[in-house]
């Protein structure tokens, strides 16, 4: 069973691909990191895969009518918007929108829901307080749960944890994984190359909107792969407290 | 629902006190039995010609500009946005400036209200040609802001080439907007498109919960903005433009109901709507009491008095949000 099947996406800015031909498949219980310098159509992959952009090629999600595709993937852009002073139960609760029948009022099991994602996140301390209030980080792990409450077997999130301290960023990576372990799957878009090694267990490399690499951390992160994209050397070990990779000296 | 109760009531009270309020100084008692049981005195008459007609035009224009102020506030997720914002109360101002120009209200009394209303669906075809195919926001306000600018200049126009000081006169009376005068004819005519763009705004409730998070999620949680936005504009146009139609133009109620009631519903947009439907619908009752009350022999206009308590009010919302901020 997949949940999501790309065949030879293709996005064009223009003339310019700013997506290339990409196919990848993924499977129920895998922890997705999509990986690649600024610029190299990461975002415009998701959201085009998403069904939210134009694209040829095949997307089995763009495919789905809107309303069944809101029951197969959940979405966090990266522009993290809050656009009321809602309260944060309440912002989590909007993840509940395509399981109500219109003008329902939320029922157990949405409740259930919205409690759930609300302490997978560890944000029953802020639940009453108002979104728009909360600093850039505590926003995107509301956004986050935002997206868990909707419950859907993919979750797509495009830079979750940038601007979050370290302390949250691993914390969410592994809410990530845990989701993973429970048989859903997560694509996250991240630049913490050494976050991905840990706690991904496939890494998606694009390079000048194209797929270079697909497969575990250890196959991607090839030394010549990681200078020829990113341009960088790094340190990548196999330790006992896992994998440790740290980008050390910019090429070119 | 303590708040809902809570300004039913007050928009019933305004109702009755709007009822009993005018320039034939009738005891309150005797006028509310005349409007129950035709007696055939010209009290009957003042109280079902004259006044009812008036305070129902007060409770569902007011109940549509606050409603339309909250839809496109809460569609455009800007607290500074609205109704005439898409350009569709200019365009209704300019039917009836025309109509007033050209000699066609003195034809028959509904003249003015229907070239308005005209000249409203003739500037909603435009803004749906202009704003495109795709459903962003963004298209549709400077769709908007250009046909406001047109109709802007263009009754402006009008107005510098018209070679009759009375119709002049009476364009700029007629444009500080007045529910005086009003009778059931005008309430026949506004009440199908308001209640029709009533029930297109509602239906956007959802949409708009979830625009909270901003349009892509908002695509990806199933909602389709282009219908969103298409049911947005039609609904919006008709209310405004209805309401423009039969009462001229009352600025601020849009602006400043959503505002007031915003926190008490918890900032969510879709209570929002019917909440500001109601806020709305009072807050017109209430300053058309006031302007029979405070200068009964003088015709004070609807839209001056609503403009001369909105700035302040408005004033008061920037101190306030000033306050949050620091």
């Amino acid at each position: 069973m997949s949940l999501m099947t790309l065949r030879e996406l293709t996005v064009r800015r223009g003339d310019c691909p700013v997506v290339d031909h990409v196919s990848l498949q993924v499977a129920p219980g895998e922890c997705i990191g999509l990986i690649g310098p600024n610029g190299a159509g990461k975002t415009t992959l998701l959201r085009g895969a998403l069904g939210l952009l134009a694209a040829s090629g095949n997307s089995s999600l763009a495919a789905l009518p809107a309303a069944d595709r809101a029951h197969a993937v959940a979405w966090m852009p990266q522009a993290r918007e809050i656009a009321w002073p809602v309260t944060v139960e309440r912002l989590i609760a909007l993840g509940r929108i395509p399981h109500l029948p219109r003008g329902a009022r939320l029922g157990t099991d949405d409740r259930a829901a919205v409690d759930a994602a609300i302490a997978r996140m560890g944000l029953e301390a802020y639940r009453n307080r108002i979104a728009t209030q909360l600093s850039g980080g505590e926003q995107a792990q509301v956004l986050i749960a935002r997206a868990l409450a909707q419950q859907t077997p993919l979750l797509i999130a495009d830079e979750p944890i940038a601007g979050l301290d370290p302390a949250h960023q691993i914390a969410t990576m592994e809410v990530f994984a845990g989701l993973a372990a429970e048989g859903r799957s997560v694509i996250v878009s991240l630049h913490d190359l050494g976050l991905a090694a840990r706690h991904c267990s496939r890494l998606l490399m694009m390079e000048r909107g194209r797929l270079v690499a697909d497969g575990p951390p250890a196959e991607v992160l090839r030394p010549d792969l990681v200078d020829r994209v990113f341009g960088v050397t790094a340190f990548y070990r196999e330790t006992e407290d896992g994998a440790v990779f740290q980008p050390m000296r910019v090429t070119r | 629902m303590r708040l809902a109760i809570a300004l039913i009531l007050l928009v019933a009270t305004l109702f009755v006190i709007s009822l009993v309020v005018g320039v034939a100084a009738v005891p309150p008692g005797q006028a509310l039995s005349a409007l129950l049981s035709d007696d055939g005195t010209p009290v009957a008459v003042v109280m079902r010609d004259i006044r009812l007609p008036r305070a129902i035009l007060a409770a569902l224009i007011g109940a549509a500009l606050g409603m339309s102020g909250a839809a496109m506030q809460g569609y455009l997720r800007n607290p500074l946005a609205e109704p005439g914002l898409i350009g569709v109360s200019g365009a209704a101002a300019l039917g009836a400036v025309l109509s007033i120009q050209l000699g066609l209200n003195l034809l028959f009394p509904l003249a003015l209200p229907l070239a308005s209303l005209a000249m409203a669906v003739l500037a909603v075809l435009l803004i749906l040609l202009l704003a495109g195919p795709r459903g962003s926001s963004i298209t549709l306000i400077l769709a908007g802001i250009a046909i406001s600018a047109l109709t802007g200049a263009l009754t402006s126009l009008v107005l510098n080439l018209s070679p009759n000081p009375f119709a002049a006169a009476d364009i700029v009376f007629w444009m500080m907007g007045s529910l005086a005068d009003r009778s059931f004819l005008h309430v026949a005519l506004a009440a199908p498109f308001i209640l029709i763009g009533g029930l297109l705004m509602l239906s956007l409730a959802r949409g708009l919960d979830a625009l909270t998070l901003g349009e892509d999620a908002a695509a990806a949680m199933g909602i389709n903005l282009r219908g969103l936005r298409l049911r947005l504009v039609l609904g919006v146009a008709a209310a405004v433009g209805a309401a423009t139609a039969v009462a001229g133009a009352i600025g601020f109620v849009g602006l400043v109901v959503p505002h007031l009631l915003r926190r008490a519903v918890g900032a969510r947009p879709s209570a929002l709507l019917w909440a500001s439907a109601l806020g709305g619908a009072a807050m017109v009752l209430a300053a058309d009491i006031a302007v029979r009350l405070i200068l009964p022999d003088r015709d004070l206009k609807l839209g001056v008095l609503m403009a001369l308590v909105g700035a302040p009010l408005f004033l008061h919302l920037i101190f306030r949000t000033r306050k949050e901020m620091s």
